[in-house]
């Protein structure tokens, strides 16, 4: 009994640590390229399930339609606020641009109240439904987990290809190194920004997709998860992507099994202690090396 | 001194505007604006101090509404709370005899055991100032992206607190908190018979605090400030202990937001945990970079203006939105403020080609 | 009899680099002391060591007989060491008055509540100040200047309002950090009758410079740094002469 209550407690956390993983990820993409800290990064996890919804639901798209779709639709977004807020300011400071990402993020929230309404939402179960479990080592898990691990993995694997082998992904890695190099050697680096914004925003839309049949959606869920994200991605490093995979998973982990110390009320408050803990304690984050500041 | 008196004059001019602002409601039959032009008061209060660490400091605080809520919800907590079953513990019956406590009439007309709201104030103040100097020590050393994450992290956290315990009203907040007698006479409290000295009461608080804040950035320590926001480096060779003076400006800063608390709760008759909200914050800033950070009329005159609006309803539904629209565009065109703004070098970088840019 | 500032054995690495390397030195109160050597000598870095912006690894620092290595920069200022900038760090948005005014922060105490009260000892002490201030900026020559803003001055006249910010606090000794750097023969000139003023004054003076004429002309004592380490300390026409000196300067002889 307290076994199998221990598994589930590990499962739900290594769930929502996967998104959480995936939301730092995309802050990491975004910072390599340009040193910004996209504040809106919740947001496009909260678009993609949203808009996955109304396109399966009101437009009776089949779901993998539907999620194409919606991941589509977030890109695009994406790109308009970095075409928007982002592109044509030059050597903004690292403070303006957090202050414009958060009014940015504000904005997409608004504008998904006054499209969606205050309304939970949710998309059924990519196979199965609720009640529906697998057998794994003797527990039982909703194939939903699966999905979720299982995409994650996929987008994180596709992540590192593209960066590794592609020329393009290479493209992108100079940019984050040096930007000016990179543009002296003839990199469109602009258009490798807004790439940044696309990217971040596929990946959190698929994986907003995704979780929505476990979590719920609703209009305001993007701000608490890009608290936490961004909570991941120091706590992995700021930047780094590998790191933020296993900080992701540790802190979901971490905020699962507080509610058996803590009452669930607080639940928020952990990942909020932990960040303000690597902050004070150790800015380049429990597996970075040098100092970032 | 010459901008010695140039100080009092701005404050009695002020003073002036705010006795012809309420004549006016008056004479034009709108007396009842004069409610929300009190809460725009201490609203605004929380902006000057806001003011004074953004633009002096150069500390951006993205948790700024916690807190007020910090100071509110005390004063909230002890002036509501019934002391009564516990009469017979040592530490009530001390309170008792140093005279801290009352023995009133609840809403419901029951009789409880409070705590003077003088007592609570004191103790809303010395626990925001103690939560402030000892979180501003780790804080302040942050700089950029991490600092700004660090403050939205604390008033999340105050958020989380107030909004998860039950013994602070959890999402329903503290009400029923009675009016605040600050002598025999004046008394702070939401009855519309003392709606007219309310609303001095509170623009006399925020007239009081512009004039200590001026005295403060004309002096000795706000030159300090200026430096350190200019050069930190070189004010340390100055002999400035920054980190000193950036954590005693924090801390000003955070007591002036729970004195605006606690006023603010005893004329509500209540608060929730909204008041500690990230948006609330996010408003606090939109107002400053409008007004221009380290311009303390500026950021009054904001404050006033957009506070009454937004507290009169007039932006709607779309209050959030409209704030957050504030905050990109002053961030976008003119991030010293809307006096600043230079407009057409604002428009002629936006048509101007961007060309690749370095990191930023 | 000790020294006014005495520096033992001070190391520090940065990296695998050694900049400075087991470097000891005395200044004897009143007199001027050039620190001078090839780019990249560890000149700036000593200078951060003793004003207290880096802790050495290694060495002591002694200003008037008590350590003050490891102490952060406004106790070092506070004892009366004071100093300039490499690279001109005046207080943009303030007056080149204001500016000096600052300078005068270790010898005024207004704090939070005095300034918040207006308090009436305030108001002598701002004037006083205040009329410090002036009389540095015209001791300097630019009392006319007072009320510019300061990064809006020429570049001569910014070193002027440095050097007048420095003086403000009264210290005993004044660290000098490539001051005649972007200045024309006769500026250079003016800089150099200028300081011996400052030590007419009884100001003790460290400067690190590349410009030999003004180090020659007014040093008492000269040392010089070659790739971290001090290869020659003495009066400026012996080191002048001093063949280790003329090597690390001009390089070796070809055979």
């Amino acid at each position: 009994m307290f076994a199998e209550l221990f598994f589930q407690y590990l499962v739900a956390g290594l769930t929502y640590g996967a998104i959480y993983a995936i939301v730092a990820i995309g802050f990491n993409i975004i910072y390599n390229t340009t040193g910004i800290i996209n504040f809106a990064q919740g947001e496009f996890v909260m678009l993609g399930g949203m808009t996955a919804v109304t396109l399966h639901e009101r437009l009776r798209l089949p779901l993998p339609a539907a999620i194409a779709g919606a991941v589509l639709v977030t890109i695009g977004v994406g790109a308009l606020i970095e075409v928007t807020f982002i592109r044509w300011l030059e050597k903004p400071s690292v403070l303006r641009m957090i202050v414009i990402t958060i009014g940015v993020s504000i904005l997409v929230r608004e504008a998904a109240l006054l499209l969606w309404g205050q309304d939970v939402r949710t998309l059924p179960y990519f196979t199965g439904d609720e009640v529906s479990s697998l057998s794994l080592l003797g527990a039982r898990i909703s194939p939903q987990v699966l999905w979720t691990l299982g995409t994650c993995a996929v987008a994180v694997a596709f992540l590192s290809a593209f960066f590794k082998f592609t020329m393009l992904g290479r493209e992108m890695r100079a940019c984050a190194s040096n930007r000016d190099a990179a543009a002296l050697c003839g990199l469109p680096t602009r258009n490798l920004v807004t790439l940044s914004f696309v990217l971040s925003a596929g990946i959190g839309a698929l994986a907003g997709c995704v979780v929505c049949p476990i979590t719920y959606t609703q209009y305001n869920v993007g701000t608490g998860l890009a608290i936490k994200g961004f909570t991941v991605a120091i706590l992995g490093g700021l930047g780094d992507s590998v790191a933020s995979i296993a900080a992701g998973l540790i802190l979901g982990v971490v905020e699962s099994f507080s509610v058996w110390v803590l009452p669930t009320a607080y639940k928020d408050a952990i990942s909020i202690s932990i960040l303000l803990a690597i902050l004070f304690l150790r800015p380049s984050g429990l597996f970075g090396a040098k100092g970032s500041r | 001194m010459k901008s010695g008196s140039a100080r009092y004059l701005q404050v009695s001019v002020f003073a002036a505007a705010t006795v012809a602002v309420q004549l006016t409601a008056q004479v034009s039959g709108k007396a009842y604006f004069l409610t929300q032009l009190t809460m725009t008061a201490y609203a605004t209060l929380v902006v000057v101090g806001l003011s004074l660490l953004m633009g002096y400091a150069g500390q951006i605080s993205l948790g700024h509404a916690g807190f007020f809520a910090l100071g509110g919800y005390t004063a909230a907590a002890l002036t509501t709370w019934d002391l009564g079953p516990r009469r017979g513990q040592a530490i009530v019956a001390a309170l008792a005899r140093l005279h801290v406590l009352v023995l009133r009439p609840d809403p419901y007309g029951a009789d409880v055991l409070t705590v003077h709201p003088w007592a609570a104030f004191a103790c809303a103040v010395a626990l925001t100032a103690a939560v402030a100097f000892v979180i501003g020590i780790p804080v302040l050393k942050l700089t950029g992206h991490y600092l700004a994450m660090a403050t939205l992290g604390i008033g999340t956290i105050l958020y989380s607190v107030a909004l998860g315990t039950p013994s602070l009203g959890a999402a329903d907040g503290i009400s029923g908190v009675p009016p605040f007698q600050l002598v025999p006479g004046l008394q702070i409290g939401g009855s519309p018979s003392i709606r007219v000295q309310n609303y001095y009461l509170a623009w006399a608080l925020v007239a009081l605090s512009m004039l200590l804040l001026l005295n403060l950035i004309h002096s000795r320590v706000g030159r300090a400030l200026r430096a350190i926001h200019a050069a930190e480096d070189a004010a340390s060779a100055m002999g400035i202990d920054t980190a000193r003076f950036k954590l005693r400006t924090f801390v000003l800063s955070a007591v002036l937001a729970a004195v605006a608390g606690v006023f603010s709760t005893h004329f509500n008759g209540g608060i929730g945990p909204s008041e500690a909200s990230i948006m609330k914050s996010v408003k606090y800033l939109a107002i400053v970079a409008v007004g221009g950070m380290g311009s303390l009329w500026g950021s009054l005159t904001a404050s006033a203006v957009l506070n009454f609006l937004s507290l009169r309803g007039y932006f709607g539904s779309f209050d959030d939105a409209v704030f957050g629209g504030i905050l990109i565009l002053v961030m976008l065109f003119s991030p010293d403020g809307i006096l600043e703004l230079d407009l057409r070098a604002a428009l002629r970088s936006l048509l101007r080609k961007p060309r690749p840019t370095g990191e930023s | 009899m000790t020294a006014l500032l005495e520096v033992s054995g001070v190391s520090k690495r940065f990296g695998g680099l050694q900049a400075v390397k087991a470097v000891s030195f005395r200044v004897e109160k009143g007199t001027i002391k050039a620190v001078i050597g090839p780019n990249g000598a560890g000149k700036t870095t000593l200078f951060n060591i003793v004003s207290g912006f880096l802790a050495p690894d290694a060495g002591t620092i002694a200003f008037r007989g008590e350590p003050v290595q490891g102490s952060p920069p406004h106790r070092v200022s506070a004892r009366g060491l004071a100093r300039t900038f490499q690279h001109i760090k005046l207080f943009a948005r303030m007056s080149a008055l204001e500016n000096v005014m600052v300078g005068r922060h270790v010898r005024s105490r207004a704090g939070f509540v005095a300034g918040m009260l207006h308090l009436p000892f305030t108001w002598s002490e701002e004037r006083e100040v205040r009329a410090r201030s002036l009389d540095l900026l015209d001791f300097l020559g630019i009392a006319s200047l007072a009320d510019a803003e300061a990064t809006s001055l020429s570049y001569g006249q910014q070193r002027a309002v440095e050097l007048a910010r420095a003086l403000a606090s009264e210290p005993e000794m004044l660290l000098l950090d490539e001051p005649a750097a972007g200045l024309n023969m006769r500026e250079t000139a003016d800089l150099a009758q200028l300081i011996r003023r400052i030590r007419e004054r009884g100001v003790t003076v460290l400067i690190v410079e590349h410009d030999m004429s003004l180090v020659m002309s007014i040093s008492d004592e000269v040392i010089v740094l070659s790739y971290g380490e001090k290869i020659a300390d003495g009066d400026p026409r012996s080191v002048q002469r001093d063949a280790d000196v003329i090597r690390v300067y001009l390089g070796e002889e070809d055979a």
